[in-house]
């Protein structure tokens, strides 16, 4: 492989077309997703839901 | 006394022993034959293909633990089934080949009043040139092909720490893939790992997959109530493939691969290379290529095994379109329609038809997803045809009335999306049921009261709590029968 290749790069130029398409978090849904306190309510949240899902699926 | 062989002791062979076992108690012979020492908890690989764990913590010693609970345990592969019994033989057995140390090569015939195939699958590298850990790819299917690829990552982070540029792809490298979730979680994994050596912005990273869109993984998709909108995977998928500068390839079949170039066709007829400097891609699966005889010695094989090797079981395998295909073809109880005795769990069994829809490119080559059958549904149906072998040793029944249908039970996966316990995240999502039924639920074939899916730190703390649970429960440890599947 020659470095000369490597400098096209083709992924990180589609990425950006394909990007665009995308949905993408805000800010604040990403500080949600790591926000301590709410991530455990919603860890308990979470439990719950899927405890109810193997529970219904279980004959 | 009545003997129950189990072949495998993978996620589903390992729950149907364990269970039997301590339902049948001291009265009855458990047995089970796998090539491999160990029992290894698969979902963890992926940490230890970024290096973030060693082999050791994901694998659990089976000798000992069989040992303790009174399972007999026989290392080696079966190489044949003998339903009938045969020459010398009026039982059913298995024949055996030994892999343990000191005994390799030698066979052995083991006889059976009731057999669980869980062999789970043949991973076949050998269906694309140049796929595998033996060849350019890496592979995270087993533990110590993630710890080979964890070295090649290592490596690759080295050359960006000097300022090169890598190229970096993972998916599927067949059109006939299944388990693009692991692919996935490894994808998310290795970018979020990157991130936190400081070598992100050397890399550039793609998603190459034989999915017709983004968050298929093999179950035709799912659909969440999210934000006042029913909404497919796929927008979540793409989403977090944006925000993490990752492109995708999708509706592709790896036709080869070289040292740093792989070529694909795509369903549109479309052809296609990518150079790449490290590459992670799933094989597509067969059973493990077991034989049947009869008692003459008669080749039966094809009698009770499809083409690609899975055992048939109580499914519908007529052949029929899409639009025709109904929940109830899937299996319920798992027993082969030809031998009462013998039944098939996890990956073993020969699903009656994908969940995706079937696409082929324009000269037949068919490109898309197979059905996934591991993790938690493989468990719950190891766990189900354990109660029935059981109650039908015990003579309380002549036929299983426990079923486990993937058409009837619902799955949770947590996919990791970077492990750390403040940083991190993972997607966790359920689906009810696996297999969509339009007859139930006419619009998305699922319940969406119990289909979810969010993204968020409580998922990785959900994912490491599930490592740490099954590993305990896989060890046999006081109260692993409480542990849900």
């Amino acid at each position: 492989m020659t470095e000369e290749k490597k400098e096209i790069s083709p992924y990180r130029e589609r990425a950006k077309d394909q990007g665009t398409y995308a949905t993408k978090p805000t800010a604040w849904t990403r500080f949600m997703r790591i926000f301590f306190p709410y991530q455990l309510w919603r860890f308990l949240v979470i439990n719950i839901k899927m405890l109810r899902m193997i529970s219904k699926g279980h004959h | 006394m009545s003997r129950l062989v189990v072949l495998g002791a993978g996620i589903s062979g390992h729950t149907a022993a364990a269970f039997a076992k301590r339902w049948l108690g001291s009265d009855h012979e458990v047995v089970v034959i796998s090539p491999l020492p160990h029992y290894n908890w698969v979902p963890s690989n992926i940490w230890v293909g970024i290096g973030l764990m060693k082999p050791k913590k994901v694998i659990v010693p089976l000798a000992p633990v069989y040992r303790r609970h009174g399972i007999i345990f026989k290392q080696g592969k079966a190489l044949s089934i003998h339903p009938e019994g045969g020459e010398g033989e009026k039982k059913p057995f298995v024949e055996m080949e030994w892999t343990a140390e000191g005994k390799v090569g030698t066979r052995e015939k083991v006889s059976y009043d009731y057999l669980i195939n869980a062999t789970g699958p043949r991973l076949k590298f050998g269906a694309t040139p140049g796929l595998g850990p033996d060849q350019f790819t890496s592979s995270v299917c087993a533990e110590d092909h993630a710890f080979e690829t964890s070295k090649r990552v290592d490596e690759m982070t080295e050359r960006m720490r000097r300022g090169e540029r890598q190229r970096i792809i993972v998916g599927t490298g067949h059109g006939s893939c299944t388990c693009q979730g692991a692919a996935f979680e490894y994808i998310v994994n290795l970018e979020f790992e990157l991130r936190k050596r400081g070598v992100r912005d050397k890399a550039e990273i793609l998603w190459l997959s034989n999915e017709y869109e983004l968050g298929d993984f093999g179950m035709n998709g799912l659909h969440l109530k999210r934000g006042g909108y029913i909404t497919p995977s796929k927008i979540f998928t793409e989403s977090l493939f944006a925000e993490r500068g990752i492109d995708w390839v999708k509706r592709a079949h790896v036709t080869e691969i070289q040292k740093d170039k792989l070529h694909y066709k795509t369903l549109d007829g479309g052809e296609g290379e990518e150079g790449f400097d490290f590459a992670m891609l799933i094989p597509p699966f067969s059973g493990v290529g077991l034989l049947a005889f009869d008692k003459e010695g008669k080749d039966i094989t094809d009698k009770l095994f499809m083409k690609n090797g899975f055992l048939k079981v109580d499914a519908n395998y007529e052949q029929k379109p899409f639009e025709e295909w109904k929940a109830s073809d899937w299996p319920r109880t798992y027993q082969s329609p030809h031998y009462k005795n013998l039944f098939a769990v996890g990956i073993a069994f020969a699903p009656p038809h994908a969940i995706s829809r079937p696409r082929k490119a324009p000269d037949g080559t068919p490109i898309s997803p197979t059905p996934p059958r591991t993790g938690m549904p493989s468990a719950t149906i190891g766990k189900a045809v354990a109660r029935n072998v059981v109650e039908m040793i015990r003579g309380e029944t002549d036929h299983p009335k426990h079923h486990a249908s993937m058409a009837e039970m619902g799955a949770a996966c947590v996919a990791s999306a970077g492990a750390n316990p403040f940083t991190g995240t993972a997607a966790s999502m359920t689906v009810f049921p696996i297999i969509p039924d339009f007859e139930k639920y006419p619009e998305y074939g699922r319940d969406l009261g119990f289909t979810f899916g969010e993204i968020g730190l409580a998922g990785h703390w959900i994912k490491i709590l599930l490592h740490h649970m099954f590993l305990y429960k896989a060890k046999m440890r006081p109260g692993w029968h409480l542990i849900p599947e």
